[in-house]
């Protein structure tokens, strides 16, 4: 019993699996985790937003295709990534390289960090502000006004009674 | 002052809005659509390749086909597109424009049976079977249109079927300022 429970509560915690139908042989286990970490990483060109390993549409069983055979002839990563670049663009890459034109990519999450930084601080100073005027001690005018004032209420209450 | 921060969301709301309308109509319009890809390939040489011809097997190299602009169409008789594209294909033939093309990822015999039966736009068609051509162009999909001019590099790249509306808009002015070019080097 306890069995059947724990597997169900396995399951519930399944990984999403991929879909890739196709099997490739690996001389080594090294080439197959290479293979693995570039269909995770690469983009599907034809698909909005899947990467190779998730997709099944005939481009992207090409490019794992030929991915396949280029970890086997031993091309490094980088001649891999150039090459696919080279054909299909910064696209491709799901952690596209800095340049111009990703820039804004890129340094958007800290330049809205900075803002947000910016606008806490001026939040929390301005608070500060608050509370140091508040405890401030009254000029010697404002005393004397106070005093005046007390005095006034002192008189009238003593006059009504 | 204070009264008016109390609008900032608002006014951010109705930027955000602006933006998101604005991208919208271009994309009913077809100015603007998110599936296309930029081409890697734009301003750059034509891929090295050697091919078979669809019609006879004999190998076909790129420097047998650049020397004139020419579009170079990307087709295959699995592409439902490609037959909505055909007769455009055909008209443009007629006004003389070089169309190159590539049979990619098809059968021999279905794509001979195809020109044969629907007319034959192209100068010259190479047999892709494998897709290898198509790789070395970044091709995502059938059809796809690439304007290369007489140097051989790429000018541009059209994903999607042909027709007058887009020759007019993508391919007429740009064939005109590389003419005008090419005269006056």
């Amino acid at each position: 019993m306890k069995r059947i429970v724990l597997s169900c509560v396995l399951a519930l915690f399944s990984l999403a699996a991929g879909a890739v139908i196709e099997t490739y042989q690996f001389d080594t286990p090294l080439q197959q985790q290479r293979y693995h970490a570039f269909i995770e990483e690469l983009r599907c060109p034809k698909c909005q937003n899947q990467n190779l390993s998730g997709s099944d549409s005939a481009i992207s069983k090409d490019l794992r295709r030929q991915l396949h055979s280029m970890i086997m002839e031993g091309k490094s990563d980088i001649e891999i990534t150039q090459y696919m670049v080279a054909r299909y663009g910064d696209f491709i890459l799901y952690r596209p390289r800095f340049s111009s034109q990703t820039a804004v990519l890129w340094l958007m999450p800290l330049g809205l960090l900075a803002l947000g930084l910016l606008v806490w601080w001026r939040m929390a100073s301005s608070r500060k502000r608050v509370q140091l005027s508040a405890d401030e001690v009254l000029s010697q005018r404002d005393q004397e006004r106070l005093r005046a004032l007390l005095d006034d209420d002192a008189e009238r209450a003593e006059e009504r009674s | 002052m204070q009264r008016l921060k109390l609008f900032l969301p608002l006014l951010v709301f109705v930027l955000l809005a602006a933006v998101f309308f604005g991208v919208e109509r271009r994309v009913m319009t077809g100015d603007y659509a998110p599936t296309d890809l930029p081409s890697a390939l734009i301003d750059k040489p034509l891929p090295d390749f050697v091919e078979p011809a669809l019609s006879d097997g004999r190998p076909i190299n790129k420097s047998q086909i650049v020397g004139e602009l020419f579009l170079l169409n990307v087709w295959a008789t699995w592409c439902p597109t490609c037959h909505f594209e055909h007769p455009f294909l055909l008209k443009l033939a007629a006004e003389g424009i070089k169309i190159v093309s590539i049979d990619y990822k098809d059968e021999a015999e279905a794509a001979k049976r195809w020109l044969a039966e629907k007319g034959d736009p192209y100068s010259l068609t190479l047999f892709d079977e494998d897709g290898s051509l198509g790789l070395d162009l970044g091709v995502t999909g059938a059809p796809e249109t690439y304007l290369v001019d007489a140097a051989g590099m790429v000018r541009f790249r059209y994903q999607g079927a042909l027709e007058q509306k887009i020759w007019d808009k993508e391919f007429a002015p740009r064939i005109a300022e590389l003419n005008a070019q090419g005269s006056t080097p």
